[in-house]
C-alpha cells in the first residue's frame, strides 16, 4: 500500500482545522518559527479514513483471528469497557484538577476509580497495597527494583545482585540493570525448575532481590517457590513476582500468600484490556508490608467521611515514576472487567485457561516434542526440534499458520528452548477453535515429514511474502524520505 | 459469570482428552499449604449494572467546567475520525507486530508515525513510542550518557517540574550528576548554563515552549554544548511545532515530548505518549520498538520490526532500555490526527492557539491589579501575576465555572501570586472574556 506520504497533494486541504473566529493579533516573530515546511501530507478526510481502515486489514488481531501468542494473554477484550472509558466524564479529566486548591472534589469519581481497583487488586493477590502509576509491566518491574533498592538503601545496605532463572522475561534482567543492579543468571535444571542447588550457591548477603515468574514462563507451577523465597529471606533478600502469568492463578494462589514482596500485574493480559498493537497496557506494583512507606506518590485514600484524596506525605517514597495516576484509562477498563466477572468469573477465567493449554498440550504432544513434558499452567511450551530435522524450523511452522489464518505463538522465547513454540490459547476460545488449530499443527507436523518445502514457502497468502529482516536492519531506512 | 464458552460436554471431553480427573486436578501441582488464603471479592455483575456503576462515577466527576488549566497537558479538540479509526479492533486488539506478514497495517501506520515525529522535530529517526513524555526525557538522558561515557546533565528548571522529578527518581540509584539552572524572567539562565558545561557534561536538557509558556530559540546555546561535545535534548509540545521552529532546525541532537495534545483525551493522566527522535547517529542507543522499510522475497516493499539486538527481549541486562509494551495505540492517534489535519492545518491549528493566547493576553491585562507577564514572547500559555495568592483566586474561579489555571507557586519557590493560563484553540473569545469578568470580580 501507498504511504500517506506518497498520496499527498499540493493545494489540497482538509476543513477540519478551519476556523472562521480566530482573533487577529502580532504575529509571532520570525526568529521563533519554522524556517521550513513540514512534509506532512495534505490529504482529504476520506482519503485519511480509507487509508487507515485498509491498513487494518493488514493486521491479525484477537478481534479476527486465534492469537495463541505465548506469554501475552490475548483473550477476548469486552466491549462495554471501551464505551465506560471512552464517557466524558473519564476521558475528558485533566489530571491537574485534584492538584487544585479546592479542586478536591472535581474528580471524585475517578479517584473512587483508582482507589477500588487497588482494593481488588489486593485481594487478587493478597498484597497489603499497590500503586496503580507503572504504564506497562516492564515499567512496574523497574518500579518494583526500585522499591526494593530504597528498602536495602533504607537499611544501609549496599547489595549488589538481583537473580534471575535463564527461564525469565528479558525485561526481569533489563530491569534489574537500569535500576543499578548486576543480574545473576540461575539455569533451569532438567525438571524444568530452577536450579535450587545453584540458586542456593549464588545467593548471598549482596543479594537484593530475586526476581521470580510464576507460573514460569515455561507454564510451569513451580511447587518449591514457597522455599525459594524463604531462603532468600533468610539472606535478607526480597523477592519479586513477574504476574505476566497470573491469569492461570485467580482465586487458585496468591503472590503474598507465596511470601513475594512485590508484584507487578499486566492489566492488558490477565484483566482483558486490550493490548493496542503494542499498547497501552498498565502494570501496578503490589507490595507487602515491608514496602509499603516506599510506594511511589501521590497515593489514593479515602477519608473517614467516605471522599478519595491524593496523599504526597510519604517520607520514605522512590518519588515520581509517572506524571501522574498510571493509565487511568486502562485501569478504568480493568476495573469494570474485575467487577464484571466478580469472585466466580475470575476463577473460572483461570480454570478454562488452563483447561484449554493442557488440551492443545495433551493433542500435540504426540506430533511435537515437550522438553519439559509436565502438566501446564495457562500455557505449553513444545519445540519443533523433531521437525528441524527436516529442515522445518519454529519459524517455518509460525509463517505456515499465518498463511492458515492463525497469529502464531511465540517463537523467540523463552530462550531456554530451542525452536520453542509457546502457546497461549486463554480460556475465551471454543473447543471448536482448538481443535480445527490442533488439526492444523499436525498437518503441518505430517508436511514436515513429506513435503518440508511446502511449509518453508509460507506464507504465500499473505500481502508480503517473508521479509528480508537482515536488509533492514543493515540499511536502516526508517522514515519515509522524498 | 465470564466470558468463557465451554460447555459441560467441551469440559468433559477435554478432561478425558488430557486424562485428568476434574478440573480440580488440573491444579495439582500446587500444594494444598500454598493455595490462596483468601479471594474476597463480589459476585459478577451484568454489563448493565457495571455500566450503570461506571456512568454515575463519572457524573461525580465535574468536565462541565471551562478549562485553561495546561502545565504540559492540553485540551485539545479531537476529531471524530480519530476514535473512528482507533476504534477498529483489527488495530486495538492485536499485540507487537512481531510477525510481520500478518502485522503489516501495523507495522505500516508505525512507520508513518516515525516520519511524522521526525518531521515534526525536524530530526532523523524514531521509534513506535515510549509511555509518556517524561519517561522519555529519561530514556533521552540515558541516551547521552551512553553516548558520551559521560555523567553530569544540566536540566534548565524550565522543564516541566514533574518530568524532572521523574528524571531523578529513575536515576536516584546511579551516578549521575544532575545540575538545574534557574530560570530568569521566563528564560533559560544562558550565562549559568554556559558555565556549567564543562568536558564531563553529558547532555543539557531544555524545554521549549518551557514550563511558563515562553518561546526560545536555543540554537545558541546547543552551539555552546556541542563545543563540549555534549549532547543537546529538548522537550517539545508537539502542537506548537506547527509554527514553531523544530529542535532539528536549532541543532538539538534528541528531542523530546509528550504526544497527547495531538489527539489523545486528557484522561485523567493516562494513557498518554511519550515520542522520541533523534539524529542518525544515536539510532543504536534508541530505546523501543524500531520499525524499518525492506523488500519480502519477491522484492515487495514490507515494514518489519528492526535494530532489535537494543531490546530486552534478546540483550536482556544489556538492552538499551526494559521497555517492551508501549503506547502504540496512542502513537496511532496521533498519526491519524496529523494526517486529518494535514501540512496547512497542523500550521493553523498552532497559529489558532498561539492567537487565541495572544487575544486572551490583551483581554487579561484589562483586569484590574493583574499583571500579564510580557518579558518573552509565549505559544498558547502564558503567566498572570495576581494580586493575591493564586491558590486563592483559582478556588474561587471554580465557583465561577473555570478551572483558571495552574498555580505557579506549587512548582517554585516565591511564586506564589503567578498563575500559569493555558489557551488552546477550543476556547472562544467568549468565553475568554467571561474568564476576564469572573477574574475581575474575584480579585
Amino acid at each position: 500500500m501507498k504511504l500517506l506520504f506518497e498520496k499527498h497533494k499540493e493545494g489540497r486541504r482538509n476543513f477540519l482545522c478551519s476556523k472562521t473566529c480566530a482573533p487577529q493579533v502580532k504575529p509571532l516573530d520570525a526568529k521563533y518559527r519554522r524556517a521550513k515546511d513540514t512534509l506532512l501530507p495534505s490529504l482529504s478526510e476520506l482519503e485519511v479514513v480509507r487509508h487507515y481502515t485498509n491498513l487494518s486489514r493488514l493486521n491479525y488481531s484477537v478481534d479476527t483471528n486465534f492469537y495463541p501468542l505465548g506469554s501475552c494473554t490475548m483473550k477476548y477484550n469486552p466491549k462495554f469497557t471501551e464505551r465506560v472509558a471512552s464517557l466524558d466524564g473519564f476521558a475528558a479529566v485533566h489530571p491537574l484538577l485534584p492538584q487544585l486548591s479546592g479542586g478536591g472534589v472535581l474528580t471524585q469519581g475517578s479517584l473512587e476509580v483508582l482507589y477500588e481497583a487497588e482494593r481488588l487488586l489486593s485481594e487478587i493477590t493478597g498484597m497489603e497495597a499497590f500503586t496503580m502509576q507503572p504504564m506497562a509491566g516492564a515499567h512496574g518491574e523497574l518500579t518494583g527494583v526500585m522499591l526494593i533498592a530504597a528498602y536495602h538503601k533504607d537499611r544501609g545496605s549496599r547489595r549488589k545482585f538481583v537473580i534471575v532463572p535463564d527461564s525469565s522475561h528479558g525485561t526481569n534482567p533489563a530491569s534489574a540493570a537500569i535500576a543499578g543492579y548486576q543480574v545473576v543468571v540461575i539455569p533451569t535444571g532438567k525438571d524444568g525448575y530452577m536450579d535450587l542447588e545453584e540458586y542456593k550457591k549464588k545467593l548471598s548477603d549482596e543479594t537484593a532481590a530475586v526476581m521470580l515468574t510464576c507460573p514460569d514462563t515455561l507454564g510451569i507451577f513451580n511447587p518449591h517457590i514457597k522455599e525459594i523465597a524463604d531462603l532468600a529471606h533468610k539472606a535478607g533478600a526480597l523477592v519479586y513476582y513477574d504476574g505476566a502469568n497470573l491469569n492461570a492463578m485467580l482465586g487458585k494462589a496468591r503472590p503474598g500468600d507465596l511470601g513475594f514482596d512485590v508484584v507487578h500485574i499486566n492489566l492488558h493480559k490477565t484483566f482483558g484490556t486490550p493490548h493496542g498493537g503494542g499498547g497501552p497496557g498498565a502494570g501496578p506494583v503490589g507490595v507487602g508490608p515491608k514496602l509499603v512507606e516506599y510506594l511511589p506518590i501521590s497515593r489514593v485514600v479515602r477519608r473517614n467521611d467516605g471522599t478519595y484524596a491524593l496523599d504526597y506525605q510519604a517520607r520514605k517514597t522512590i518519588g515520581y515514576i509517572a506524571p501522574f495516576y498510571g493509565n487511568f484509562g486502562v485501569i478504568l477498563k480493568a476495573y469494570a472487567y474485575m467487577l464484571r466477572l466478580g469472585k466466580e468469573g475470575l476463577i473460572e477465567a483461570a480454570e478454562m485457561a488452563v483447561l484449554n493449554a493442557n488440551y492443545v498440550r495433551a493433542k500435540l504432544k504426540s506430533r511435537y516434542d515437550l522438553p519439559y513434558d509436565k502438566n501446564c499452567m495457562h500455557e505449553c511450551v513444545f519445540s519443533a526440534a523433531r521437525q528441524a530435522k527436516n529442515g522445518v524450523h519454529a519459524l517455518d511452522i509460525a509463517k505456515y499458520l499465518i498463511d492458515k489464518g492463525y497469529h502464531p505463538p511465540t517463537i523467540y522465547f523463552p530462550l531456554i528452548v530451542k525452536e520453542a513454540i509457546m502457546i497461549e490459547p486463554t480460556e475465551t476460545e471454543t473447543k471448536e477453535t482448538l481443535d480445527e488449530f490442533i488439526e492444523v499443527m499436525i498437518g503441518i507436523a505430517d508436511l514436515a515429514e513429506k513435503d518440508p518445502a511446502s511449509v518453508k514457502a509460507a506464507p504465500l497468502h499473505m500481502p508480503v511474502k517473508r521479509l528480508d529482516e537482515t536488509k533492514a536492519a543493515r540499511e536502516p531506512n526508517l522514515r519515509w524520505r522524498p | 459469570m465470564s466470558y468463557v464458552p465451554h460447555t459441560k460436554e467441551d469440559k468433559t471431553e477435554m478432561l478425558k482428552a488430557i486424562g485428568a480427573s476434574s478440573i480440580e486436578d488440573l491444579f495439582k501441582d500446587i500444594p494444598k499449604a500454598l493455595r490462596a488464603k483468601s479471594f474476597d471479592l463480589s459476585q459478577g455483575m451484568s454489563e448493565f449494572e457495571v455500566t450503570e456503576h461506571l456512568k454515575r462515577l463519572a457524573a461525580k466527576n465535574a468536565i462541565s467546567l471551562v478549562n485553561f488549566v495546561g502545565a504540559g497537558f492540553y485540551d485539545h479538540f479531537i476529531p471524530a475520525a480519530v476514535d473512528a479509526i482507533t476504534s477498529r479492533s483489527e488495530f486495538y486488539t492485536a499485540y507487537t507486530p512481531y510477525q510481520p506478514e500478518c502485522s503489516q497495517g501495523w507495522l505500516q501506520a508505525i512507520y508513518e508515525y516515525q516520519t511524522i515525529i521526525c518531521e515534526l522535530t525536524g530530526l532523523d529517526v524514531s521509534n513506535a513510542s515510549l509511555y509518556d513524555g517524561g519517561t522519555a526525557l529519561y530514556e533521552a538522558a540515558m541516551m547521552a550518557i551512553r553516548a558520551t561515557g559521560r555523567n553530569k546533565i544540566i536540566v534548565d528548571s524550565g522543564v516541566n517540574l514533574i518530568y524532572r522529578t521523574m528524571l531523578y527518581s529513575y536515576t536516584s540509584n546511579l551516578s549521575i550528576e544532575f545540575v538545574e539552572i534557574p530560570v530568569i524572567h521566563g528564560q533559560s539562565s544562558r550565562d549559568e548554563l554556559i558555565r556549567n558545561l564543562d568536558d564531563k557534561t553529558a547532555a543539557v536538557i531544555l524545554q521549549n515552549p518551557n514550563f511558563f509558556g515562553a518561546v526560545d530559540d536555543h540554537s545558541d546555546i546547543v552551539g555552546r554544548v556541542h563545543k563540549f561535545g555534549a549532547l543537546a535534548i529538548a522537550s517539545v509540545y508537539p502542537v506548537s511545532l506547527g509554527i514553531l521552529k523544530s529542535p532539528g532546525e536549532m541543532g538539538f541532537d534528541i528531542a523530546t515530548g509528550e504526544g497527547q495534545s495531538l489527539g489523545i483525551p486528557l484522561s485523567f493522566g493516562g494513557p498518554y505518549l511519550g515520542f522520541i527522535s533523534a539524529r542518525k547517529e544515536l539510532v543504536r542507543q534508541m530505546p523501543g520498538r524500531i520499525v524499518g522499510a525492506t523488500v519480502d522475497m519477491d522484492g515487495k516493499r514490507g515494514f518489519v520490526l528492526t535494530l532489535q539486538t537494543r531490546e530486552q527481549h534478546i540483550r536482556r541486562e544489556k538492552a538499551t532500555s526494559n521497555i517492551c509494551s508501549n503506547e502504540a495505540l496512542c502513537a496511532l492517534r496521533a498519526a491519524v490526527f496529523v494526517a486529518l489535519l494535514g501540512r496547512d492545518g497542523l500550521k493553523e491549528l498552532a497559529e489558532n492557539n498561539y492567537r487565541n493566547a495572544e487575544f486572551a493576553k490583551d483581554v487579561l491585562s484589562k483586569v484590574p491589579g493583574v499583571e500579564v507577564k510580557r518579558s518573552s514572547p509565549t505559544f498558547n500559555e502564558f503567566t498572570l501575576r495576581l494580586p493575591r495568592s493564586a491558590d486563592e483566586v483559582v478556588r474561587k474561579m471554580i465557583d465561577k465555572g473555570f478551572a483558571s489555571g495552574f498555580p505557579l507557586g506549587k512548582f517554585y519557590n516565591g511564586m506564589d501570586n503567578y498563575l500559569l493560563v493555558a489557551v488552546t484553540e477550543k476556547r472562544t473569545k467568549e468565553e475568554i472574556k467571561k474568564f476576564a469578568d469572573s477574574l475581575e470580580a474575584v480579585l
